[in-house]
This record gives C-alpha cells, sequence and structure tokens, in this order.
C-alpha cells in the first residue's frame, strides 16, 4: 500500500503539541497536526489563526484561515493589530507551526520567491505573519516534504528567520517534520535528524538534503500512528492510512 | 455630512488615476463591488495596499490598474498562488512594497493615530533587508526597536453589513485590519448590504465599525464582498476561489472573465444576474445555518 505520507507527517507534528499549550495554525498540513493533536491527546489545545481567531474548535477542515467556521466556533475574535502586538508579540503564543518553500540547517524558511528576489523564478506568497511567528512563538514547528530542492545548503531568501550562525536563541525553529523522518535542533542552533519513519535509513534522508546532515547518535524511529490517531486524522478528512 | 452614493458615483468621484487606495477585509468583508467598479472605470497607475491581495486585487492586476503593489501574503487562500500577480511579477510588470502582516498592519496604527512610525520587535530577514527597516534607541531604557514608516491610504475602500441613515457603519465577526485601514486613509468610501432606517443600531455599539464623521460616502451593494463573505449574511464562495485558480492560469481566459462579469455588466447587480441563483441561495442558508 502507497505510504499516506501527508497524514504520517500530521501525526508526526500533532506528537509534538503539548495539552494547554496555544499553538498558532495555518490551514493545510498545520492545522490537520493540531487538530489530531486535540481530538487525541490534548483536548485543552488553544487553536490561534492569525486572522485574529482565538480558542477555534473548527467543525471541518478550514479552507482559509479567515474561514466563517472558524469564526463560529472560536472564543473570540480579536484584530489583526491586537493578535500580533499584544499576544504574539510578548510570548503569549506556545507554538508556531510553519511551512514553507525551502529550508536551510538553521531552519531558515523561504516562502518568497525561488530564484532571485528582482527576476524570480516562481513567485510565492510572501511571508503573511510567519517572519512574525518565527521570530515570536516560543518554539516553532516546521512542515515540508523532503527533497534536494527544498532542502538545499543555501536557500533562495530568508523570509523567516532561523537560528543565527553558532548560536541557538531562546524562540525559533524547535522541530522539522517531513515524509522522511523528525528533525531537533542541537544546542548550537543546528538541524539534527532525530527520528525516521519505518523502513527509512539515514541515507535515504541525506540522499534529499543539500548538505551534511547532522544525525543523533540515538537516532530513533518514527512510532506508528495509533488507532486513535488513524481515527482523528479520518475524521479531519485525511485519508487514515499509514 | 456623510454622501449616499451609488458604487459607481463614489469611485468617479473620490478614486483617482495614480492613488495610493486599501481595500480593506481580511478573507471577511472584502468590498469586491468596489475593486471591480475600479477596474470599469479603467483606474491607472494606482498604488494598491491590502495585506492580502486575495482575488480582488489578483483581478485589479490583470486588468492593468495597478503600477505598484504594497502588501505582506499574495497567495489564493486555501487554493495556492495568485497567478496574475505572479505573472506581472515573472514579468517585471509590477512593482513591488512588501511586509509581514506585523509590519503592515503595524503600518496602518501608525497612519490612523498620526504618528510618523510605529516600533516592533520582528527579527531581521532578507524581507526587511529589502527596504529601509531602521532600528530607534527607546529614549526611556538602553532598548532598541525596529520601526515601520506609517501608511496612509488616499482612499480607502471597506464593505460592512449595514449604515444607519447618517452614515454610521456597522459590522459582525472578523474585522482583521479594517478599522486601521480606514482610520488610517484620507478618506473613507463604504458599501453596505443594506442601510437600516430608525435609531435601532445605536445599541450595537459594540458593533460600531466607523463613526459617519470618518465615513465620506455609504453606497448600498447587496452580495458587495462575494465571492468572500458577510458574516451571518453569506457564506464564503469557496468554489469561486478555486474556479479562479483554473481562469487566472491562461492570461486570454483571466481577460474573457473580466469582460464578462466586470466590463461586461453595468453594476453589482448585473454580476450578480450572472450568478446561478441556486448558487447564491445555497451560500445564503449556509451563513444563517452555520453549514
Amino acid at each position: 500500500m502507497e505510504r499516506d505520507r501527508r497524514g504520517e507527517m500530521a501525526i508526526a507534528a500533532a506528537r509534538l503539541l503539548r495539552d494547554g499549550e496555544r499553538v498558532l495554525v495555518g490551514v493545510g498540513l498545520p492545522n490537520l497536526a493540531a487538530n489530531i493533536a486535540r481530538r487525541v491527546h490534548a483536548p485543552n489545545l488553544v487553536l490561534v489563526y492569525e486572522s485574529g481567531v482565538i480558542d477555534a474548535r473548527p467543525t471541518r477542515p478550514p479552507l482559509s484561515i479567515g474561514d466563517p467556521d472558524l469564526v463560529r466556533t472560536s472564543l473570540a475574535v480579536v484584530p489583526i493589530l491586537d493578535l500580533f502586538s499584544q499576544y504574539l508579540q510578548p510570548g503569549w503564543i506556545d507554538v508556531g507551526l510553519l511551512g514553507g518553500a525551502q529550508v536551510d540547517r538553521r531552519g531558515n524558511l523561504n516562502s518568497t520567491v525561488i530564484g532571485s528576489y528582482d527576476h524570480p523564478t516562481v513567485r510565492l506568497a510572501g511571508s503573511g505573519g510567519a517572519a512574525d511567528i518565527a521570530s515570536f512563538a516560543k518554539r516553532t514547528v516546521v512542515l515540508l516534504p523532503q527533497s534536494l530542492e527544498r532542502f538545499p545548503a543555501r536557500i533562495d531568501f530568508v523570509t523567516s528567520p532561523g537560528h543565527p550562525l553558532g548560536l541557538r536563541r531562546e524562540r525559533g525553529p524547535d522541530a522539522v517534520v517531513t515524509d522522511l523522518g523528525v528533525f531537533d535542533f542541537d544546542a548550537d542552533g543546528e538541524m539534527r535528524l532525530a527520528a525516521t519513519y519505518e523502513g527509512v535509513s539515514a541515507e535515504d534522508v541525506q540522499v534529499r538534503c543539500g548538505w551534511r546532515l547532522r544525525v543523533a547518535r540515538d537516532l530513533g524511529v518514527v512510532p506508528s500512528p495509533t488507532p486513535a490517531e488513524l481515527d482523528a486524522l479520518r475524521s479531519l478528512g485525511g485519508q487514515g492510512r499509514a | 455630512m456623510t454622501a449616499f452614493l451609488t458604487v459607481q458615483e463614489a469611485v468617479s468621484r473620490y478614486v483617482g488615476d495614480g492613488d495610493a487606495i486599501y481595500l480593506a477585509g481580511f478573507t471577511h468583508l472584502i468590498p469586491f463591488a468596489f475593486g471591480h467598479e475600479i477596474i470599469r472605470q479603467r483606474r491607472r497607475h494606482l498604488t494598491l495596499c491590502r495585506a492580502t491581495p486575495d482575488l480582488v486585487y489578483d483581478q485589479m492586476i490583470a486588468a492593468g490598474v495597478a503600477d505598484t503593489l504594497v502588501f505582506s501574503y499574495a497567495g489564493n487562500p486555501g487554493v495556492g498562488l495568485l497567478q496574475a500577480f505572479r505573472r506581472a511579477v515573472e514579468h517585471g510588470e509590477l512593482a513591488l512594497e512588501e511586509y509581514t502582516h506585523f509590519e503592515l498592519v503595524a503600518r496602518l496604527a501608525a497612519g490612523a493615530a498620526d504618528l510618523p512610525f510605529w516600533p516592533l520587535r520582528s527579527l531581521d530577514s532578507d524581507l526587511s533587508a529589502r527596504r529601509p527597516r531602521p532600528r530607534v534607541k527607546s529614549p526611556f531604557g538602553p532598548e532598541e526597536v525596529a520601526v515601520v514608516p506609517a501608511l496612509r491610504p488616499d482612499v480607502t475602500l471597506v464593505h460592512a453589513h449595514c449604515a444607519d441613515e447618517m452614515g454610521n457603519i456597522y459590522a459582525w465577526g472578523l474585522l482583521g485590519e479594517v478599522r486601521e485601514a480606514a482610520l488610517a486613509a484620507r478618506r473613507v468610501l463604504v458599501s453596505v448590504e443594506e442601510v437600516r432606517p430608525g435609531d435601532g443600531l445605536r445599541a450595537e455599539r459594540d458593533h460600531l465599525l466607523l463613526p459617519a464623521f470618518r465615513v465620506e460616502s455609504v453606497s448600498v451593494a447587496p452580495w458587495g464582498a462575494h465571492p468572500s463573505y458577510v458574516h451571518g449574511v453569506y457564506d464564503r464562495d469557496t468554489a469561486a476561489y478555486t474556479e479562479w485558480d483554473r481562469i487566472s492560469r491562461d492570461a486570454g481566459a483571466t481577460s474573457e472573465w473580466l469582460d464578462a462579469f466586470v466590463h461586461g455588466v453595468p453594476d453589482r447587480a448585473g454580476y450578480l444576474s450572472l450568478l446561478q441563483p441556486e448558487r447564491l441561495r445555497a451560500l445564503k442558508e449556509a451563513a444563517e445555518h452555520g453549514a
């Protein structure tokens, strides 16, 4: 059976969220991950969206961060200025879930352009709140499928700052979840392969990574999804098999 | 005194070639009726400002009204990229002034408060390196913070639920950056779903979006935010966002769409007459019943 890579990624990311945390969520995979966590092991997870929605309990996968369903099921909706200046900036958001087109070994993310900024090959959507979330969330979890193009030695544009060279800053990237494994960040702020899915080796990951990968000495295996996780995934519109 | 004008009259009187304009509304209450009228009146050399350009600016960019875009996230929400925007940028036809969401709304907050700049702590990136984002020293301590300059649109255009007969504007639900964008502007033009007679709306003081003295004109435009939504009145037409992704991938299909749905109709009522009544009914029912 074909692996449900999206489902695996969402479940692996969901496990990184702890009950009671306030998590800033986007649409797509981050939303799937946060809602799996809320249904399986973190019933008190507070879902916050950059549209200003606080504590949403969506009944279906939202199609935009301003989806009417998020608003109807929310505790409150605050102006965007308040969300960024009074909730995010002072550190009231525990986790930011971010996607992107490219990531580098310091956890810097590109969601702006492929190619040069002035003469782009592909012009992407841009930061939105991502650079602000990367600045202020106590930690961020990055989700993206793994390939040489997405994990290059040098990304085309730094939209959202990771850890500066040689230094792990207090907030910032804490994990990267791909369709091959889960990465953490070392004490010096360098990305490190922490675990792979069953049947995936560190070499498999290295061939889809543009720099010499740091691998944890005790490299783990991502545990298989539990029935509860698969149920949650299915009920949220995922394939529900892994 | 707030004037009650048609959408055509308001645009004709107050939106000029070369203006910096802001069509407010973060996923919700997007003033499509105004956007289409600006296309129809063939305005040129505009600076379009908006945190999330969305379909409305993709259509305006495709129609050739804009020289410059001031923005923070140019995606088709929940679908992908904005194709007309992409083409214009990749062909070097559109100048960009790009920010993060926080920076852009902070610029509006400074404009609304009549301050020259707004301080914030977002970290530096390749984005902040492309334009001036100086740091200033706090006069009260050793800290330094980055600042962004005030943004003051010539005209901000807003869509809202309703107005009273004086021109006070009321809205419910997700307000995003609407209030800051309006209060930062020299002039504010508003379209509404309806005007309610009498004093009844005064009891809704928690939902006052703008007092009449900040509103230049009010225009009645039912469904003026379609295919975005008006909370509790009609739901977001997500199919239209997917359809636009398909249409906008092709420059020819894009102009055909603009010819049919914008230039080919005189006003919002004409646009609505091209949509299936069942489609509109379903959006209304979804909003009323929370489907």
